[in-house]
C-alpha cells in the first residue's frame, strides 16, 4: 500500500508540466543558495579554520574535495537510481533526469581527483598513486564520460534510452567499490573519517565541512534541474519541428498519389 | 614531510581550479537552458503563426 502511495506520488511529480512549473522557481533558488554557501564555506575554510596539527595549511583542501567527491558518487547514484525509475516505470523525464545528473557528476568527479591529486603532493609527497581509492574513482571519471557518449549517440539516433539506462545501472557496481576501497586494499588514502552517526574529525573542521558539502549539493541539484530543462526544452523543440514537417509532407503526398 | 614546500601555494591551486571549474559548469548549465528555452519558444511562436 504505502508502496503504491509513493508510486502515486512519484508519479504525480513525473508529470513534465508540473516539473516544469517546480523547477521555473526552483532552479535559480538552488543555484543562487547553493553559490552562496558554498562560496561562504569556502572563504570560512580558506580564512578563518585553524591549520591542522599534521597535514598543516593543506587541509583547506578538505572543503573543496570531500564534496566533490561526494558528488561525484551522489550524481552517479542519481544515475542509477533514475535509471532504475525508467526501467521499471518509464518515465521519460527519470531518463532526463538520469542525463541532467551525468556532466555536473563527471565534472565534480574530475575537481575530486585534481584536488586530491594537489593535497597528494605535500601530504603523501606523490601527485598519484594507482591504489584502490583513486583508481575507483578514476574509473568513475571514464564510466561518466562512457555514458554520456552513451545518452547522446542514443538520443541523436533516436533509439530506446533503456541502453544507457542498463549502463547506468551496471556502473552503480563501482560506488561500493570506491567506497570500501580504503577498507579492502592498503592505501595512501586515509580511512572514512565519517561514518553513519560517528565522526573522527573536530568540529573545528566538520562543521564548514557539512557547510560547504550542503552549499554544493544544492548547487548540483540546480545543476542538474537546469540541465533537465534545457533537454526538455529541446526534445520539444525537436517535437515540434518534425510535427511541422510532417505537415509540409502530406499536401505532397496528396499530389503525388 | 612537508619538504620545505609553500603550502598555502598548492590550497590557492585546489580552490582556484574547484571554484572556476564550478562557476563554468554553473554557467554553461544556466546558458544552455535559456538558449534551448528560447529557442523552443521561438519554434513555438513561429509554427503557430502558420
Amino acid at each position: 500500500m504505502s508502496c503504491q502511495c509513493c508510486a502515486l506520488v512519484m508519479h504525480g511529480f513525473a508529470n513534465p508540466k508540473r516539473f516544469l512549473k517546480i523547477a521555473r522557481w526552483l532552479t535559480p533558488l538552488l543555484v543562487v543558495s547553493g553559490l552562496l554557501i558554498a562560496g561562504g564555506a569556502l572563504a570560512w575554510g580558506y580564512f578563518v579554520v585553524p591549520p591542522d596539527r599534521l597535514m598543516g595549511d593543506t587541509v583547506r583542501i578538505l572543503f573543496l574535495h570531500v564534496p566533490t567527491a561526494w558528488l561525484g558518487m551522489g550524481g552517479w547514484s542519481a544515475i542509477a537510481l533514475s535509471s532504475l525509475v525508467f526501467l521499471v516505470w518509464r518515465h521519460p523525464l527519470a531518463a532526463l533526469a538520469a542525463r541532467g545528473a551525468a556532466l555536473p557528476g563527471m565534472v565534480f568527479t574530475a575537481l575530486c581527483l585534481i584536488t586530491g591529486s594537489i593535497w597528494g603532493r605535500p601530504t603523501w609527497g606523490t601527485w598519484w598513486v594507482w591504489d584502490g581509492r583513486l583508481t575507483s574513482m578514476l574509473v568513475l571519471f571514464f564510466l561518466y564520460a562512457g555514458y554520456i557518449a552513451l545518452a547522446q549517440a542514443v538520443a541523436r539516433d533516436g533509439a530506446s534510452s533503456r541502453l544507457p539506462a542498463i549502463f547506468g545501472l551496471v556502473g552503480a557496481i563501482n560506488l561500493p567499490i570506491i567506497n570500501r576501497s580504503v577498507v579492502w586494499w592498503n592505501s595512501l588514502h586515509q580511512p572514512p573519517s565519517i561514518t553513519l552517526g560517528k565522526s573522527a574529525i573536530d568540529p573545528a573542521f566538520l562543521v564548514p565541512l557539512l557547510v560547504s558539502t550542503l552549499g554544493f549539493s544544492l548547487l548540483f541539484g540546480g545543476i542538474v534541474l537546469a540541465r533537465m530543462r534545457a533537454l526538455m526544452a529541446e526534445m520539444q523543440a525537436e517535437a515540434r519541428l518534425r510535427r511541422k514537417a510532417l505537415g509540409s509532407e502530406l499536401p505532397q503526398t496528396k499530389v503525388t498519389a | 614531510m612537508r619538504e620545505g614546500l609553500n603550502q598555502m601555494g598548492f590550497v590557492e591551486a585546489a580552490y582556484a581550479i574547484g571554484v572556476i571549474g564550478t562557476l563554468l559548469l554553473a554557467a554553461w548549465s544556466w546558458l544552455a537552458m535559456r538558449r534551448a528555452e528560447a529557442r523552443r519558444d521561438r519554434i513555438k511562436d513561429e509554427t503557430r503563426g502558420q
